[in-house]
């Protein structure tokens, strides 16, 4: 993280000559492109060292209708950020700029935090194998890409903070990883953990209902996938006894295990689990394992949230929820309904909802909000679902997922009101750092597609390592 | 009410109309009711066929078509008139190209009857043989607006079977049926090889043996036309099919998204003098003159299906760039393997309007010019008199997301009442 904060980024850049918006195609968008990185990447290049300056003087955000999520729409408002934090955010009218600010007009404009997406599959890592149902100790951070162009699609989309997570054909397919979207070539500049060897970086993934059945290693009946799960815990709780019991003596400590090692962090609730289930048994299902063994859960998809709304709220858990486009696609999700995140809000529970990209695109994010809010979802409730609820799933509440002092600056410029489907994202920004611009015809192209078309070399760029 | 009783259709078309004209006298529909006299009032109502009436009314008589446009203030509701109303009213809405009554929601062999995998060519299946007008999605896309529907097989095979176009209402296919046997749907593209395990296992053999079956409908069909009514030889339900399409009785649906698909597609057009419409086409941006030099029509993907596979290079501006390029152009609820089973074509012109469209523009793709690309403009797709009283009714711009569609008027009759 503090490496991607002290590269040099050439923050003003795209506010440049090029405005590429009114280009006629992704073609001549792409054409552009080469024109654009001539004049303004090169190495050396004297707009480089002056960002590295940039990055050390506040930049403020001027006259945006601002969103903080977790307080009052703020008509015409200042953003103030400055090493990579929020250290001011109110009334324009009330807050003095600083001398030496770099200022932005955004009048016009509507900023709001960063976007949380709490269930992602970008990045094109993977998480356990065909050799069994349970791959608690592997981890996706091993496997992701930091290149991978849909991490691009999705700063597109108004995404900084992500949970990459394993599939869901296993009833625990993996560690997950909590990430920014800040450009880096290691997976580590992108980890919100600052050692992955010694830290967790991320929840469990775990799955009931049909995907994690199969043959011969996988169970073929939901009581046989409890009961599988079940003896994996009871495993975890008795190692967890071992060293506890083994206490400042290492000859008693078990036979380090990986697996067991992960399931007791979720013993002692240091590691969430993030739990794919549909239906409304196998919801009930995943709150009572969560109750049996204590640990704590986000319920994930949720299809048949709107049935068991009463139970989901009693039992106190989160609900990352996905709304799609039309019931069904497999029997599990037949009763899927666009109501759930009303329900769930009317029932008094915690509500996220994610983008599961592949699933839907990270670029269409906001929208989400929008038809749930046409389903009945009050707006402020759906705001918080994009942002502050999904970090709390995340135990990042503190951090990001709204606009406070002190938080981190992640934050995006709309071209107007984020339920609308006329806004376009045409900022995002990570830490004070600018990751997606849609003037950047780079940027373009990944915001409406094509960038396929641009040689390779161009898209990944000689000076992209931390933003720009 | 059907395009059976008013095309020209030939030779062998003509015996098969014969036998769905018995199917449709046993199952179809009863004759519109007296109940079919509505007025719809709305706020703003956008005809698509002129500027939008502020304040205006749309009255549909008893045979289910229009019989007056207009402001409030100009056309009296006559009594009796089952008057809806609703801030803003917009033509039922077109779909270009859907599998909604073949595949349905459950994602089991039970409900999905869109693709045949026992060989690649089969223009012989028909649409109306397995459209289930129960189906839940038909129900979904009737309540989000759709009140025309371009169905049937999906894209994946070099010939999946027929298309047709439905009105998404009643209890059986022949009370839906519009035109029962509107184009064979046609792919070329590396899904076929992932589709029939090898068998073409390259985009050249898929087009050599589409041109080696259109070559034997040639000669079955001059064998026909040259033999005596008693010597004629035997009947062959895909070369007769086949000859259809040379015909131009029936229209060729090619799915081709990159540019060599797209380039093999012109090519079969030319060689075989097939009436084309392009379906899916994500890289048609790449080849602006080729696609308006041939003067055929694109049916686009819907824009929001995902990006990946052929339609890497897919884009939310194709549908303004090739509008503007002067190709008929629409967009598609179209086809999906997982979820969502179906997208909904309303939601699909979302993208459009933050890239480039006005919501008029938007609106006129999914209406007009979706008619005109499948020849029923003369019917549906605007609110003008005589045509049929195909409406939506919205509680604001239809192109926003948190817009709830509140009641659907299909011929005359509300279909849904309730807002989705």
């Amino acid at each position: 993280m503090e490496l991607a904060r002290a590269l040099p980024i050439p923050v003003s850049l795209s506010r440049g000559g090029l405005s590429t918006r009114a280009c006629a195609s992704p073609v001549a968008c792409a054409l552009a492109v080469s024109a654009f990185l001539a004049s303004s990447f090169l190495p050396g290049s004297p707009l480089a060292a002056g960002a590295l300056e940039a990055q050390e003087r506040p930049h403020a955000f001027v006259g945006a209708r601002i969103l903080p999520v977790t307080g009052a729409e703020i008509p015409s408002g200042t953003l103030i950020a400055q090493g990579g934090r929020i250290t001011a955010v109110g009334a324009s009218d009330e807050i003095a700029l600083p001398p030496d600010a770099v200022v932005h007009s955004v009048e016009g404009k509507v900023l709001m935090p960063g976007l949380v997406d709490s269930h992602s599959h970008i990045g094109g890592g993977d998480g356990g194998d065909a050799s069994g149902a349970i791959h608690g100790e592997v981890r996706i951070l091993d496997a992701l890409n930091p290149l991978d162009d849909r991490l691009r699609t999705a700063r597109a989309g108004g995404l900084t903070t992500v949970n990459i997570m394993p599939g869901s054909g296993h009833l625990m397919s993996g560690q997950t990883a909590y990430v920014k979207l800040r450009y880096g070539r290691r997976i580590e500049d992108m980890l919100i953990c600052t050692d992955p060897l010694g830290e967790i970086c991320g929840g469990m993934k775990m799955a009931n209902g049909t995907n994690p059945m199969g043959n011969p290693t996988f169970p073929q009946t939901r009581a046989r996938a409890a009961a599988v799960v079940r003896a994996r815990f009871q495993a975890a709780l008795e190692y967890r006894e071992k060293v506890a019991a083994a206490g400042d003596d290492a000859s008693r400590l078990p036979p380090r295990d990986l697996q067991l090692e992960a399931l007791a962090q979720i013993l002692d609730g240091t590691r969430m689990v993030h739990f794919h289930t549909h239906r409304h048994d196998d919801i009930l299902t995943a709150i009572r394992l969560s109750e049996e063994f204590g640990f704590r859960v986000v319920l994930h998809h949720v299809s048949d949230g709107w049935l068991a709304a009463d139970a989901i709220a009693e039992a106190g858990v989160g609900s990352s929820i996905i709304l799609v486009d039309s019931p069904g696609g497999k029997l599990e999700a037949m009763n899927a309904d666009y109501r759930t995140g009303a329900a769930l809000e009317r029932a008094g529970a915690q509500v996220g909802f994610h983008t599961d990209d592949g699933i839907s695109d990270s670029r269409f994010f906001l929208r989400q909000a929008a038809v749930a809010v046409r389903a009945g979802m009050s707006r402020e409730a759906a705001l918080r679902a994009m942002t502050i609820e999904n970090a709390r799933m995340m135990d990042l509440g503190d951090r990001v997922g709204s606009l406070e002092v002190g938080k981190d600056a992640d934050f995006i410029v709309l071209s107007g009101d984020p339920l609308s489907a006329y806004t376009r994202v045409e900022e995002s920004w990570i830490e004070g750092i600018r990751v997606f611009d849609l003037d950047d015809p780079i940027d373009r192209a990944y915001a409406v597609g094509g960038y396929g078309l641009i040689p390779i070399s161009e898209r990944i760029g000689l000076n992209r390592e931390g933003g720009r | 009410m059907n395009r059976f009783m008013r095309s020209t259709l030939t030779g062998r078309a003509r015996s098969m109309a014969a036998v769905l004209f018995l199917f449709l006298a046993l199952f179809g529909p009863a004759p519109a009711a007296v109940e079919a006299q509505v007025a719809v009032r709305g706020e703003m109502v956008h005809t698509v066929a002129g500027p939008p009436i502020p304040d205006g009314v749309v009255l549909i008589g008893a045979d289910g078509r229009i019989e007056a446009v207009g402001p409030a203030s100009e056309i009296q509701i006559p009594a009796g008139y089952r008057v809806l109303t609703g801030r803003v009213v917009t033509p039922g809405l077109v779909d270009g190209r859907s599998v909604v009554g073949l595949a349905g929601p459950l994602g089991v062999p039970h409900d999905q009857d869109q693709i045949e995998t026992s060989n690649p060519i089969q223009p012989e299946l028909r649409a109306f043989d397995g459209y289930n007008a129960r189906d839940l999605l038909v129900e979904w896309v009737r309540v989000h607006g759709v009140t025309t529907l371009h169905t049937g097989h999906a894209p994946g095979a070099l010939m999946s079977g027929q298309t047709m176009i439905v009105k998404p209402v009643g209890t059986t296919v022949g009370e839906a049926i519009v035109d029962s046997a509107t184009m064979v749907a046609m792919t070329l593209g590396p899904e076929v090889a992932q589709l029939f395990s090898g068998r073409p296992g390259t985009r050249s053999r898929g087009v050599a043996m589409v041109r080696q079956e259109l070559i034997r409908a040639q000669e079955y069909a001059a064998r026909h036309a040259a033999a005596s009514e008693d010597s004629r030889p035997p009947r062959d339900l895909k070369l007769e099919t086949l000859a259809r399409l040379l015909d131009g009785d029936l229209r060729a649906l090619v799915t081709a998204h990159r540019v060599p698909e797209i380039l093999a597609a012109l090519r079969l057009r030319e060689e075989f003098g097939l009436d084309m419409v392009l379906d899916g086409a994500a890289e048609s941006y790449l080849l602006l003159d080729d696609i308006r030099e041939a003067g055929i029509p694109v049916i686009l993907h819907p824009p929001m299906a995902r990006h990946s596979g052929a339609m890497e290079n897919a884009t939310f501006e194709t549908a303004r760039i090739l509008r503007d390029a002067g190709i008929p152009v629409t967009i598609q609820s179209g086809y999906e393997p997982y979820v969502p089973k179906t997208r909904v074509l309303l939601f699909e012109a979302g993208p459009l309007v933050a890239y480039g469209f006005t919501m008029e523009e938007a609106l006129a793709l999914v209406t007009i010019d979706a008619a005109r690309i499948l020849r029923l403009d003369d019917r549906v797709g605007s609110l003008e008199v005589g045509k049929d009283g195909d409406i939506a009714i919205f509680d604001g711009d239809p192109m926003e997301y948190t817009t709830r569609v509140c009641a659907v008027i299909i011929d005359g009759i509300p279909v849904s009442e309730e807002c989705y």
